[in-house]
């Protein structure tokens, strides 16, 4: 059902925790639809200096999030929101279709830190980041 | 890691070695066809002559209501298809519970479909559905109430007498899918005025793809197979021999080392238990007594229960969860949403089955593995830091 490296970004998940001094936090996702991704970042010369996550949800969440903070760690900004879902699926050799949302959630998760950041520094991030997470509504829409 | 543990006896269970043994000649030189005049057809006629007497037996029933299936699902199926076609000049009025297995809950959406009238009682917070409500839901267009025997995911035993003489006295047929109680708990189905019964050879260590209907004599339930004369003429199509024995062998032994296996499992149910509830924020699903032996059902909140489950897995234990990732689907298992909890508390949820092979040290081993795991993933989650926090 899942690659191997979605399980050994499940097992072994990377920076997970809150960071010290985290300028940048988002948070994406519901209980009810049973997954929450919480994102923390330092970010410094607009440069993602740190990151960690703490994640509710399946192991698909889970990994996602573990890859998607390393695929960002060390990056500019604008870097990072070149993050696509599609990109963190295929670092993780692929998700099974049903599982497919968790990447979209880890993308969304990534972009609302950074919109915090933006509204941080007194930026409205609305017209850079556009509607950054959960438009719709109601759980995974596939 | 080589420790396995098998806690999904509700699942599947590993076959028993009696109704390996058993099963084993019919699978060499007993090949026979059972329609066949000839010795080796003869023979394996007398086979499932024998294995019929032995499933009738097993149940309270007699032997020529007893009709072979390739699973407890066909079995369902064909109990609901069947009564609909035959009494809808009746009626068209059907009553079930919310938490019946989704080859009883499904095949009525589809009945739904096709113009019957399904009313859906709801369950107490033990997953418990009560004798009135089912007396008061009865219509005189009532053609069949279907209700399960005991639950898959949370183990609780439904009042199977009390609907089996409201069902009686009101002239109503009564169906049970009794897949996960047959073969674990007594069952009479004379004592318990059940008119059809649903079972499935592997969830009582028989072979899988084998199962039963039990159909009272009187009852008229038209052919669901058509085709060749087997099972007169009603589920057509060459018997499965082997597996048919198999799970006579199965339930034979089952009945036979019931009251010993029932109090061991048990033992070891209530040990289990125990020792999850000293976890923090874990609670018990289902009735905390009247309950089947093998299952024992958690809400361990603040963590996603597929999560869980593969963590466990690492560990070699097996078990699984209705939270909406193990199923599937968007939403978490439907009987836990009915029993009250939240989509959160669902997502949550993880089953531990054991059976007469699970050892105490088993039990020891789930308890020991499991609290770091919890510990591990709520130290990750962001639901966990603000419970914590409030």
């Amino acid at each position: 059902m899942y690659s191997e490296k979605v399980m050994d970004h499940f097992a072994n998940p990377r920076n997970v925790g809150e960071v010290p001094n985290a300028n940048a936090i988002g948070e994406v996702g519901n209980a009810k639809c049973g997954d929450i991704m919480k994102v923390y970042m330092r970010i410094e010369d607009n440069i993602i200096q740190e990151v960690g996550f703490k994640t509710f949800g399946c192991g698909a969440a889970i990994a996602t999030s573990s890859i998607s903070t390393e695929m960002v760690k060390g990056k500019t900004i604008e870097e990072a929101l070149q993050l696509s879902n599609r990109a963190v699926t295929e670092a993780l050799d692929g998700l099974p279709q049903d599982k497919i949302h968790c990447s979209v959630l880890a993308e969304s998760a990534i972009r609302s830190a950074i919109g915090d950041y933006y509204k941080r520094q007194g930026i409205d991030p609305e017209p850079i980041l556009g509607c950054a997470k959960d438009c719709g509504g109601g759980c995974h829409h596939h | 890691m080589s420790r396995f543990v098998y806690a999904d006896n509700a699942a599947t269970t590993k076959m028993s070695p009696v109704a390996r043994k058993a099963m084993l000649p019919w699978l060499e030189d007993g090949y026979g066809n059972p329609s066949a005049v000839y010795r080796i057809g003869r023979d394996a006629r007398r086979a499932l002559d024998g294995a019929r007497d032995q499933v009738a037996r097993a149940i309270g029933a007699k032997t020529e209501e007893i009709f072979f299936t390739g699973s407890g699902t066909e079995s369902n199926n064909w109990v609901l298809r069947g009564i609909c076609e035959r009494l809808q000049g009746k009626g068209k009025h059907i009553i079930t519970t919310m938490i019946e297995h989704h080859a009883i809950s499904r095949t009525l959406e589809d009945l739904e479909k096709q113009g019957f009238e399904v009313t859906v009682l709801p369950v107490d917070k033990y997953g418990m559905v009560s004798p009135h409500v089912v007396r008061a839901a009865i219509r005189p267009d009532t053609i069949l109430i279907t209700i399960m025997f005991a639950n898959n995911e949370i183990g609780t035993i439904q009042p199977i007498a009390a609907i089996g003489d409201i069902a009686r006295e009101r002239g109503v047929l009564f169906h049970t899918d009794a897949v996960q109680a047959v073969g674990h708990v007594p069952i009479d189905v004379e004592l318990l005025k059940i008119d059809l019964l649903s079972l499935s050879a592997h969830k009582f260590r028989g072979p899988r793809g084998v199962g039963a209907l039990y159909v009272k004599k009187g009852v008229k339930l038209p052919a669901f197979i058509t085709g060749g004369g087997q099972e007169k003429g009603h589920r057509a199509g060459t018997e499965n021999v082997a597996g048919i024995v198999g799970m006579a062998m199965a339930l034979e032994d089952a009945v036979q080392s019931m009251e010993q296996n029932l109090l061991y499992v048990t033992e070891l149910r209530d040990k289990l238990i125990a020792g999850m509830l000293q976890l923090p924020a874990v609670s018990l699903t289902g009735h905390p007594e009247i309950r089947l032996p093998g299952i024992a059902s958690f809400a361990i909140a603040c963590i996603e229960g597929e999560a869980l489950i593969l963590m466990l897995d690492a560990a070699g234990i097996a078990a699984s969860s209705g939270s909406a990732c193990s199923s599937g689907s968007l939403d978490p298992s439907h009987v836990l949403l009915s029993i009250g909890l939240t989509h959160e508390s669902a997502h949550g949820s993880v089953r531990l089955s054991l059976g007469e092979e699970t050892t105490e040290a088993d039990v020891d081993y789930i308890l020991e593995q499991i609290p770091p795991i919890v510990e591990k993933l709520r130290a990750m989650s962001p639901l966990w830091e603000e419970r914590v926090d409030a």
